[in-house]
């Protein structure tokens, strides 16, 4: 391992683990109204759209009200997106001149950036004009992530006992206070090591070989701050931050991996000081921080070691640089992949169906679990999710009627709770099989053999799990994905929230037991290994199968150095 | 619901002149103010000639007389046929590690190699050299695969190997302050420098 993989590994995970403490206390500052270094220049602006909305700071919501919000205002950006898209080439700020997106390709995008999920079946840079670039698909990666991390706060609430709150308002103050600021800096400091932020056209360029070159440029720097602040993982252009346009040297990659953890890893941390139960607080975080650390090392390993097939040719050196950038080298990639998988971002600095099979399995284990700290708020409710189906468990083990927080779990919370984790396997493999089953989903495939197999599968997770990356192969652009994938990626967003709303509120509306010496502790090292190991039995059971005709045959076919044409 | 509604709509009206309209413009406007020649795309000039965006490699196969850099798999927007180092159209191989293609391409360009230098063996090309990046865009390439390409940069050249040596080695970047990623060399600026040497 090499000096420089250390330290990207520990300036990433230490960063982040220096910053969720600062970060946690200010948001939960931030979200029970308590007075913040941001007040005075930011409340009277706050205070201006409340009034305009008729909404009070202080004003509470019913579960109902909270999820009928959320997902009407969704509604209302899709519409609006799918609009201004389909008219992009009547709209200002578009120099390349380039025409309307088309109905079917309107629609996969606007339920792609609406859902969180930044799945892309088209080039930025040579399909949208930079209107739509940055006044439609960048504002919607303002406010996509702040609604999923304010159906995570009234969530939070809910089982802490309080108040679910009012989603305008903390929408509104998860912008202002939080998103807003951070991209801001993060945005300057990305100009700063080079990213291109300007209205001019695309470079024309004669090169010094004597070709033409035409080099985009736009708003990117602004645009990749909020991209990664928010998970929300669609790039600019096609190769997303893999391209050195939005991702130019090792420092930006590191900046890039932090900013995808500062808010999610927050929400934890904010969590134990809403429900008082800090311990609690850092024993997920534990849980998280452990699986976060397996898929870095499944990722990296292998990659270093590089593919056999290749390396029996005898050349200099070893690893997989297929599809890699090379200033970031192999500690810079796999932190960023690792980065962009638990957190659900979904952009990419390398190209993931090119990664060897183990740590192909690595990035599908971050979408199939979905709460390795996850999306800001969402990954925690998925995380919670874990908990009560592991506290149930337990219950059942030894006899007990489970309890978390002081509250009884009981018929009613598991049902929803077993529905909101059976929905993403439903989604998942129902999708792979209608695909695999038909010829329009055949057409897809890029890569044959099993990797062919797992082209559609990671299409259907990624917008199951609303991550947005790709095995890149897959012809995302066909009717039948764009069709196929954008209804999946609404069912993923909107189901499970609601779902765990409810699950939510029902916690809320119960008496409170006082806790005994016979309540099962959720703070110790004992339920971190509890609950890290249902997570994994749960998920094995779930996927091991198909992960065995993808990932695990592809692995076993690349050691007997069996290629496919 | 229809008080909802009319809500969702007004907040999303307010928030879209606030981060659809005001974060981009300001940084924008942030970006020309403090960093003009970052924000505007690094143009590296030649002669008061722009050639090259600092941080988007180019194409350089097609000429024997200059360093070349990793593999390129873009295309032609157009006309999908291969065109290297397209950065209208960014992408990788996407190519599986058990893609025969893939093995076929690391080989042909391993042959090429090996037939344009003289003296060179397989086992000096490091496999970044032959193995396509993921952007299609990559500028850099190892110091490494800078020095083997001197006897034939030399030779098509005319310039001595020792001065070619001198020229890859005074163009080593990073690691970034220190530390950050690994050592390499931008073929571009290499082969700016490497045009001005031959024009003095």
């Amino acid at each position: 391992m090499t000096v420089s993989t250390i330290v990207s590994w520990a300036v990433v995970i230490g960063g982040l683990l220096l910053l969720l403490k600062p970060m946690g206390t200010y948001m939960y500052k931030v979200f029970t109204f308590q007075p913040t270094l941001l007040d005075r220049p930011l409340k009277p602006l706050e205070n201006l759209i409340f009034r305009i909305i008729h909404v009070t700071r202080d004003s509470d919501m019913t579960a109902w009200e909270y999820g009928v919000s959320f997902v009407l205002t969704n509604m209302v950006w899709a519409l609006m997106a799918y609009t201004l898209l389909r008219v992009q080439g009547a709209l200002p700020f578009n120099p390349e001149h380039f025409s309307n997106v088309n109905a079917g390709l309107a629609f996969n995008t606007s339920a792609s950036f609406t859902t969180n999920t930044n799945w892309q079946a088209y080039s930025g840079e040579n399909t949208m004009s930079y209107f739509s670039q940055f006044a439609v698909l960048e504002f919607l990666q303002f406010v996509t992530p702040a609604s999923g991390g304010a159906v995570g706060l009234a969530f939070i609430r809910g089982v802490s006992g309080r108040k679910l709150g009012n989603f305008f308002v903390d929408l509104t103050l998860l912008l202002t206070r939080v998103l807003l600021p951070l991209a801001l800096i993060f945005g300057v400091a990305f100009v700063a090591a080079g990213v291109p932020d300007t209205l001019a056209p695309y470079l024309h360029l004669h090169t010094l070989a004597g070709q033409t070159q035409i080099v985009p440029r736009g708003p990117i720097a602004g645009w990749e701050a909020i991209e990664h602040l928010g998970q929300n993982g669609g790039g600019f252009t096609n190769a997303n931050s893999a391209n050195p346009l939005e991702n130019p040297s090792a420092m930006t990659n590191v900046l890039q991996s932090i900013a995808m953890g500062l808010v999610p890893v927050a929400f934890f941390y904010m969590f134990g000081l809403f429900s008082g139960k800090k311990r609690l607080a850092w024993t997920l975080i534990a849980v998280a921080g452990t699986l976060f650390l397996a898929m870095l090392a499944m990722i990296y390993f292998p990659e270093a070691a590089g593919n056999p097939i290749i390396n029996a040719l005898g050349l200099h050196g070893h690893g997989n640089y297929v599809g890699t950038e090379l200033q970031q080298g192999m500690g810079g990639t796999s932190i960023f992949e690792t980065s962009t998988m638990s957190f659900t971002t979904g952009s990419v600095a390398s190209a993931h169906d090119s990664f060897l099979p183990i740590p192909g399995l690595a990035v599908f284990l971050g979408m199939f679990l979905n709460m390795v700290f996850g999306g800001k708020g969402v990954g925690l409710m998925n995380m919670l999710m874990f908990v009560i189906l592991t506290i149930f468990l337990m219950g059942l083990m030894v006899g007990r009627t489970p309890e978390f927080l002081g509250k009884k779990i009981e018929a009613k919370e598991v049902s929803l709770t077993a529905i909101a984790f059976l929905l993403h396997p439903l989604l998942i493999l129902a999708g792979s099989a209608l695909a695999v089953s038909t010829s329009a989903g055949m057409a897809g495939v890029f890569n044959a053999g099993p990797q062919g197999l797992s082209e559609i599968l990671y299409g259907f997770t990624s917008g199951a799990a609303n991550n947005g990356s790709a095995f890149g192969g897959l012809g995302a652009s066909l009717p039948f994905y764009e069709v196929a994938i954008g209804i999946t990626m609404i069912i993923g967003r909107y189901a499970s929230v609601v779902v765990m709303l409810l699950v939510g509120e029902s916690l809320l509306q119960k008496k409170a037991v006082p806790e005994t010496s016979g309540t099962m502790r959720t703070d110790t090292p004992l339920f971190w290994g509890i609950l890290l190991g249902s997570v994994v039995v749960l998920n094995a059971l779930t996927f091991f199968p198909i992960m065995a005709l993808g990932p695990l045959a592809e692995h076993y076919l690349l050691v007997a150095h069996h290629l496919f044409s | 619901m229809i008080q909802t509604l009319k809500r969702a709509v007004l907040l999303t009206v307010m928030l879209w002149v606030i981060l659809g309209l005001g974060f981009p413009l300001v940084m924008v406007g942030l970006g020309q103010l403090i960093f003009p020649w970052q924000a505007n795309g690094s143009v590296v000039a030649l002669g008061g000639r722009p050639v090259a965006a600092r941080h988007v490699g180019q194409y350089f196969g097609n000429r024997l007389q200059y360093f070349w850099g990793r593999p390129s798999d873009t295309v032609s927007v157009a006309t999908g046929k291969p065109q290297p180092y397209n950065a209208f159209n960014s992408a990788p191989s996407n190519y599986g590690p058990t893609n025969a293609l893939l093995v076929k391409d690391v080989k042909a360009r391993i042959l090429r190699y090996l037939q344009t230098t003289p003296g060179l063996k397989a086992s000096q090309i490091p496999l970044s050299l032959v193995e396509s990046s993921g952007s299609g865009l990559d500028p850099d390439i190892t110091v490494q695969s800078a020095l083997i390409q001197v006897p034939r940069v030399a030779k098509y050249t005319g310039l001595s190997q020792a001065s070619l040596r001198r020229l890859v080695t005074s163009q080593v970047l990073g690691p970034e302050l220190g530390v950050f990623g690994p050592k390499r060399i931008n073929v571009v600026l290499l082969n700016v420098a490497l045009d001005q040497l031959r024009h003095h």
